[in-house]
C-alpha cells in the first residue's frame, strides 16, 4: 500500500555529523558496494571507462562553501541520501504499490518486482534521494541495509548501514530516532540536530548535526591578521644580480 | 524538468481525446451513424494514442496493470483508474449513436464527467509535487481543463463556445507563467535550507558530488529551457489560445476554420507543454547549485 502508515513503532535511521565528516566518499564506495552485490538489481555503471561515466548511487557527498559574517569562509562536506521520512511524498504518488514505508521501523524501501519505472517518486523526492536505474529500469534507493541491520549471519558489529560501518571519521552514526533514550537521539539533542528542507513537510528521520563554531580569530570585531599578503612574491630590498635584474625587467 | 516528448505528446493529445469526448458525452452534438463513428472513434483514437504514449515512458510497461491499484493515495493510479473507467462508460453511448442511431445519454452524461476528472488527475499528478514549486498551485489543473475544454471544442465544431474557451485559456496561461515565476522563491526553499547551513552565512556549491551527470541531472535539472522562455511564451500564447480565438471570432461554424483553429492550437499546446516542463525548476537542483 502507497499510503503512508499512521505511525511507525520505531524510526531507524541515520544522523551525519557535518562537523567531522571530511569528504572522503568512502560511505559512497561502500554503499554502492554492498548494494551492487546485495539486496534487489545491481547498482548499474555506464559508460564506465569512456568519456562520460555515470552509474546509479545511493549516497552522494557534495561539498558546499559557506561565506559567514566577520569569520572566514568554511568548507562543508554534506553527504546526501534517503532520510526516511515520517511523511514521505515518494510513497504515496506511487502508483503500483511498489514504494512503502514499513510499519516496523519505518524503513522506505522499493519492491523492485512491483516497480513499472515511472520515475514518478524520484520527481516527488525533494532531496534527490531516489535514482532509476538505467540498466534495471527500476527505482533504486537508500535501503538503510536493511539486508545488514538485521542480519544474523554478520558478526554482531557489522549489523549497521555499510556507510556507518564504514566511515573513517564517526560522522554517521545509525539508530532509533523514535526512542527519545537511543543514542543517536540523545547526540540530536545535545548538538542541535536539523532537518533539511522542512518547508518540505517531508518530516524526515535523518538529521544533520550542524558545524560546531571554528575558526574564531579573537574577540569578537578583531580584524583577521592579513595572511594572504604573506604569500605575495615581493621583491623589496632584493640586492646584487637579482634586484639589477628585478629593476631592469620592471622598466621594460 | 526534463521535457520528455512522451510526457508532451502524452498530455496534450489525451487532453485534447478526452476533451472532444467530454463534449460527445455531454451530448452537445449529437452524431449518429457514420458522423458517430468518425467523432467518437476520433475522440477514443486520441486519447488511447496519449495513454499509449505515457507507457513508452516507464521502464517496465509490462507491470502497467499494477498502477489501478493504488487509487487511494497516489494520482497516478487514479488517472488511469479514471481514463479506463471513461472510455468503458463512455462505450455504451457511442455504440448507442453508431450502431443503433439511439445514444444513451445517461451514460454520455457520467462518461463526460469521467473525462474531465481525468484531465484533471493527470494535472493533479503534477500539481501535487511540493518539490517543484512552479507546478504545486490550483493554477495547474485549471490550466490542464481549460485547455482540454477548449481544444475539444473545436474538434466537435462548436465554435462559439470554444472562443469563450480559448479566450480563458489565453488568461490562465499568462497567469500561470506569472503566478509560476514567483513560486520558487515563494517556496522558501534554497540552499541554506537544503543544507540546515542558511544560518551559518551564504552556502554555494564547492565540489558537486560527481564530475558527470546522473540522472537526477538528466531528469530534474533542465537549464536549457527557461533561456528562450519569454520568446516561446509569445510563441506558445498566439497559437495556442488567440489565433484560434481570432478564426472563431470569423467562422465559428465553418469546417475548414475549425480544423486550421485545431491545428494552430494544437502546435500551440505542445510549445506550451515544452515549456511547462521545461521551465518547471525541481529543488534538487539546490544541491547541485543550480536549478
Ligand atoms: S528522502 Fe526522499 S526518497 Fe527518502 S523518504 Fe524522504 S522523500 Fe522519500
Ligand atoms: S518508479 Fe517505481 S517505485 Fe517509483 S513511483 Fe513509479 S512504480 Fe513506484
Ligand atoms: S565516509 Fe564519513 S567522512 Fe567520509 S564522506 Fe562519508 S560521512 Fe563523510
Amino acid at each position: 500500500m502507497t499510503t503512508l502508515p499512521a505511525s511507525t513503532s520505531r524510526k531507524l535511521g541515520l544522523v551525519i555529523d557535518l562537523d567531522t565528516c571530511v569528504g572522503c566518499h568512502a560511505c559512497v564506495i561502500s554503499c554502492k558496494g554492498w548494494n551492487t552485490e546485495h539486496y534487489g538489481a545491481p547498482l548499474s555503471d555506464r559508460d564506465a571507462y569512456g568519456a562520460q561515466p555515470e552509474g546509479t548511487f545511493l549516497n552522494r557527498v557534495h561539498s558546499f562553501e559557506v561565506t559567514r559574517k566577520d569569520a572566514p569562509p568554511m568548507v562543508v562536506h554534506f553527504p546526501r541520501s534517503c532520510l526516511h521520512c515520517d511523511d514521505a511524498p515518494c510513497v504515496t504518488v506511487c502508483p503500483t504499490g511498489a514504494s512503502y514505508k514499513r510499519v516496523e521501523d519505518g524503513i522506505v524501501l522499493v519492491n523492485e518486482d512491483a516497480c513499472i519505472g515511472c520515475g514518478l517518486c524520484a520527481w516527488a523526492c525533494p532531496y534527490g534521494a531516489r535514482e532509476m536505474d538505467a540498466d534495471a529500469g527500476v527505482m533504486k534507493k537508500c535501503t538503510l541495509c536493511v539486508d545488514r541491520i538485521y542480519n544474523e549471519n554478520l558478526p554482531e558489529v557489522d549489523r549497521e548501514p555499510a556507510c556507518v560501518r564504514t566511515c573513517p571519521a564517526g560522522a554517521r552514526h545509525f539508530g532509533d530516532l523514535g526512542d527519545p533514550q537511543s543514542a543517536v537521539s540523545q547526540l540530536v539533542a545535545e548538538r542541535g540536530g536539523m532537518d533539511l528542507m522542512p518547508e518540505q513537510g517531508t518530516a524526515p528521520v535523518n538529521k544533520y548535526l550542524p558545524p560546531r563554531p571554528r575558526d574564531q580569530l579573537g574577540a569578537a570585531g578583531a580584524q583577521a591578521p592579513d595572511l594572504a599578503a604573506l604569500c605575495d612574491p615581493s621583491t623589496d630590498g632584493a640586492s646584487g644580480f637579482l634586484g639589477w635584474l628585478d629593476r631592469a625587467l620592471e622598466r621594460l | 524538468m526534463h521535457p520528455a516528448p512522451s510526457l508532451i505528446f502524452f498530455t496534450v493529445v489525451s487532453g485534447l481525446g478526452f476533451g472532444l469526448l467530454a463534449w460527445l458525452g455531454l451530448g452537445v452534438v449529437r452524431p449518429t451513424g457514420w458522423a458517430a463513428f468518425w467523432w467518437f472513434g476520433l475522440g477514443y483514437g486520441l486519447a488511447g494514442a496519449g495513454l499509449l504514449a505515457s507507457a513508452f515512458h516507464l521502464g517496465h510497461p509490462e507491470r502497467m496493470l499494477l498502477a489501478f491499484t493504488q487509487w487511494r493515495s497516489s494520482w497516478l493510479s487514479r488517472e488511469a483508474v479514471l481514463a479506463l473507467a471513461t472510455l468503458a462508460v463512455m462505450a455504451p453511448h457511442a455504440a448507442g449513436a453508431v450502431f443503433w442511431s439511439n445514444p444513451l445519454p445517461g451514460f454520455g452524461l457520467v462518461a463526460a464527467v469521467l473525462a474531465l476528472a481525468t484531465v484533471g488527475a493527470t494535472s493533479m499528478i503534477y500539481a501535487q509535487l511540493r518539490s517543484v514549486p512552479r507546478w504545486h498551485h490550483w493554477s495547474v489543473p485549471v490550466l490542464f481543463v481549460l485547455a482540454a475544454l477548449a481544444g475539444g471544442a473545436l474538434l466537435a465544431g462548436q465554435g462559439r463556445a470554444g472562443l469563450w474557451l480559448l479566450l480563458a485559456l489565453a488568461v490562465v496561461m499568462v497567469a500561470h507563467w506569472q503566478i509560476g515565476d514567483r513560486r520558487f522563491r515563494g517556496s522558501g526553499s534554497d540552499a541554506g535550507t537544503a543544507t540546515g547551513l542558511g544560518g551559518l552565512g551564504a552556502v554555494r556549491l564547492l565540489e558537486p558530488p560527481h564530475t558527470g551527470s546522473n540522472y537526477l541531472l538528466r531528469e530534474m535539472v533542465h537549464v536549457v529551457g527557461r533561456r528562450h522562455a519569454h520568446k516561446l511564451r509569445l510563441i506558445a500564447l498566439p497559437l495556442a489560445a488567440l489565433l484560434p480565438a481570432i478564426l472563431m471570432l470569423l467562422a465559428p461554424s465553418w469546417p475548414p476554420m475549425l480544423v486550421l483553429a485545431v491545428l494552430l492550437h494544437l502546435a500551440g499546446m505542445v510549445v506550451a507543454r515544452w515549456l511547462f516542463f521545461a521551465e518547471a525548476e525541481h529543488v534538487v537542483g539546490l544541491y547541485y547549485g543550480r536549478r
